[in-house]
């Protein structure tokens, strides 16, 4: 649904703007220009029906007073129901200084009162005094604009609704021939758009204002039913009723034209700002923190407020569960001291119970608070309160609408997230956390007889950011994040995780001890090896010295031969060559044997 | 209160103020309700009031600025703003029973 107005009010916008073929008529009502394509139909009256209480003269009081003031077009007030120090003192909580406006006369109120009991009516009439008395105001004041508020009140006061009738048609001719625009305000009929038909009369264009109640939340809803000669966005558009008027709040305000910083800013959490390719958030940025509860959140929001505050910015944290008092008493058990900013002015702290009033009013606050603040960094805690507080197509538009303002005014702006049960992940609002520029997801590991909380990062765009999860762990010290342990048997926190370092240094330790003994083991084995060479070396140097003793035996047996020999060759006178034979054949002979 | 009554008519005498009968009947123009309804008045006034009224008649497109003080819408009005309190009858004053418990001359029917 949300898609799909955004298409038709983006179509009729276009086509608005580009043909312009109806001259148009600004309004100066946030949002409905937008609608409108321009305003209401120069020139022509525009009838505008609603209940009791949903704010038809407000809508016709900030035409005029936006006209005077802003686009330079005087007006007419003319008030069948309220006096003129009535309606300036109920308009003067919008901000309107209508008396200042009638003085420097740009502005006429012209009070008609009609009262039942003393009229008597006999016979043929019209109201030709009305015309004059209008034709007199607009004259005075040159005025561009008028408004009639309420016609109705003729059908109360006169007896004759045929003269009635007649007169009507005639003073919405007039009006046009006058060339004035007109806004005609009428109360809401059972069956039909106002309760005398005056849509009849009106043909130009029909503005439906309405106050639904849903879930005994109250949410103001603006319909432009007829629009002679242009397109509209035919949807109900949620409207509110602020301190600067009224605020129409269509899905195409959010205009992606907004300026960009290339500044970082830290988390406060220097873990983050590592996972966060180590310099935190764009400034500016949106960031969604979704977490189950108890899973840390509003933790890491202060913690993020408390840097932000730090660094000489000025944070505003809205909080829709706790109180100031309660929040600064929490944080401080985990070492952040926020006394001192929330004292010095950095840091603001707004609490409301989300069920206070409907979400129209709680924008309309916040813009309050953020316009009069000027914050650098805003914290929604949590933006799912709001998001109970209205339907959930309107809840969606309001807040697009609100993070385009924070955007606009470059506004860092933090909003948790509240799911439920396991899958965090799924449930969370998909429609808001595609508006968002960086996601970080809480969430808590049961197992093991304890809860555990980690911490991912789902996006975070326009910059490298860690895919690991992480474990959060809250201490009195703040907020510390640690490698969760991933293993063969998934990721381990907590105690699982300490218990599985511990197991992994004794299993060290064996080892260690194990490789210390098989060293010994070698080194003795080598030392016997060691010994066995010395072993072998003596009994090697044994053998050779035996065979050098052999050698000499040999050689003193051959030469006590030779000598024999050559004793006995001499003796028998034998050649010498026979002698040198003899002398080599008893070393053959005893290699033989 | 009015800064400038025409002055139309004025017959009687001026010893009953308790009793005296300010009128105002306020026109736009000589129109034939206009005329029908002064003519009406007159006849009525004659009849029933003789010799303790006055009638003013304004007319608007001469006297626009006049029209607010006695919040004037419909045209013709009657305004009887004396004796107290004021009362107002609108149209040509064709039916003058209704004129007559208009005025609180007679008890209302």
């Amino acid at each position: 649904m949300g898609k799909e107005s955004l298409r038709m009010t983006k179509c009729c916008l276009g086509a608005g703007s580009a043909v312009g073929r109806l001259p148009k008529c600004p309004t100066g009502i946030d949002g409905l220009d937008e609608i409108t394509g321009g305003g209401l139909p120069r020139g022509r009256p525009t009838l505008v029906c609603g209940g009791a209480g949903c704010g038809k003269t407000l809508f016709a009081a900030e035409f005029l007073v936006r006209g005077a003031a802003q686009f330079g077009e005087p007006g007419v007030f003319m008030s069948f129901e309220e006096t003129d120090s009535e309606l300036g003192a109920n308009v003067a909580s919008l901000g309107f200084d209508l008396a200042g406006l009638v003085r420097r006369k740009k502005l006429l109120v012209e009070h008609v009162h009609i009262e039942r009991n003393e009229i008597h009516e006999t016979g043929e009439y019209d109201l030709e005094g009305l015309f004059v008395r209008l034709n007199l105001a607009i004259d005075s004041i040159g005025a561009k604009r008028v408004v009639l508020d309420t016609l109705e009140a003729l059908f109360a006061g006169l007896p004759n609704e045929a003269i009635l009738r007649a007169e009507l048609r005639r003073l919405f001719g007039w009006l046009k021939r006058k060339g004035v625009t007109a806004v005609i305000t009428a109360e809401r009929g059972r069956e039909q758009l106002t309760r005398h038909g005056l849509e009849e009369y009106v043909s130009d264009c029909v503005i439906l204002l309405d106050h639904k109640i849903i879930d005994q939340i109250a949410t103001r809803h603006l319909r432009v039913v007829k629009y002679r000669g242009t397109l509209h966005g035919t949807n109900e558009f949620p409207f509110l009723i602020g301190d600067e008027g009224l605020s129409v709040l269509p899905i195409t305000s959010l205009g992606l034209t907004h300026k960009v910083s290339n500044r970082r800013i830290s988390t406060g959490i220097p873990r983050l700002d590592t996972m966060l390719g180590g310099r935190g958030f764009f400034r500016g940025s949106s960031i969604l923190l979704t977490g189950t509860p108890g899973t840390g959140k509003t933790i890491t929001s202060a913690c993020f407020a408390h840097a932000a505050a730090l660094r000489g910015e000025r944070v505003l944290f809205f909080s829709f569960e706790e109180s100031p008092n309660q929040i600064i008493r929490n944080m401080r058990s985990i070492g952040l001291r926020l006394e001192p900013l929330v004292k010095g002015g950095a840091l603001r702290f707004r609490s409301a119970r989300p069920t206070l009033y409907g979400l129209e009013m709680h924008l309309a606050t916040m813009f309050k608070e953020i316009a009069s603040f000027k914050p650098h960094v805003v914290i929604i805690d949590p933006i799912t309160s709001l998001m109970g507080a209205g339907a959930d197509f309107e809840t969606k538009a309001m807040v697009t609408r609100l993070i385009d303002y924070l955007k606009g005014g470059q506004v860092t702006s933090l909003f948790t997230s509240l799911t439920h049960g396991d899958h965090a992940l799924q449930q969370s609002e998909i429609a808001m956390s595609s508006l968002m520029d960086a996601w970080l997801l809480l969430q808590d590991f049961e197992g093991n007889g304890e809860r555990n909380r980690v911490l991912y990062v789902i996006k975070a765009r326009g910059m490298a950011h860690s895919n690991q999860v992480r474990e959060f762990l809250i201490s009195n010290r703040g907020i510390d994040l640690v490698d969760a342990y991933i293993g063969p048997s998934g990721v381990l926190t907590g105690s699982a995780r300490t218990a599985q370092t511990a197991r992994e240094t004794a299993e060290l330790l064996a080892s260690q001890q194990e490789a210390a003994r098989r060293k010994r083991e070698l080194e003795g084995k080598r030392a016997a090896v060691e010994r066995q060479i010395v072993g072998l070396r003596s009994e090697h140097e044994a053998g050779a010295e035996e065979l050098r003793q052999i050698d000499r035996q040999v050689g003193t047996q051959t030469r006590l031969l030779t000598t024999e020999r050559t004793e006995l060759g001499r003796l028998r006178h034998a050649d010498v060559s026979a002698v040198a034979r003899a002398r080599h054949e008893p070393k053959s002979g005893r290699g033989r044997r | 209160m009015i800064a400038k009554p025409a002055k139309r008519r004025r017959s009687g005498s001026r010893s009953l103020p308790s009793k005296f009968w300010q009128l105002r009947l306020y026109v736009a123009g000589q129109t034939p309700k206009s005329l029908t309804a002064f003519s009406n008045l007159k006849k009525i006034c004659d009849n029933y009031l003789s010799g303790r009224y006055r009638i003013e008649v304004i007319d608007l497109l001469e006297q626009p600025q006049l029209s607010r003080g006695d919040q004037i819408f419909a045209i013709p009005t009657l305004v009887r703003k004396l004796p107290q309190p004021v009362r107002k009858i609108i149209g040509d004053l064709s039916d003058t029973e209704r004129v007559l418990v208009g005025l609180d001359l007679r008890p209302s029917a």
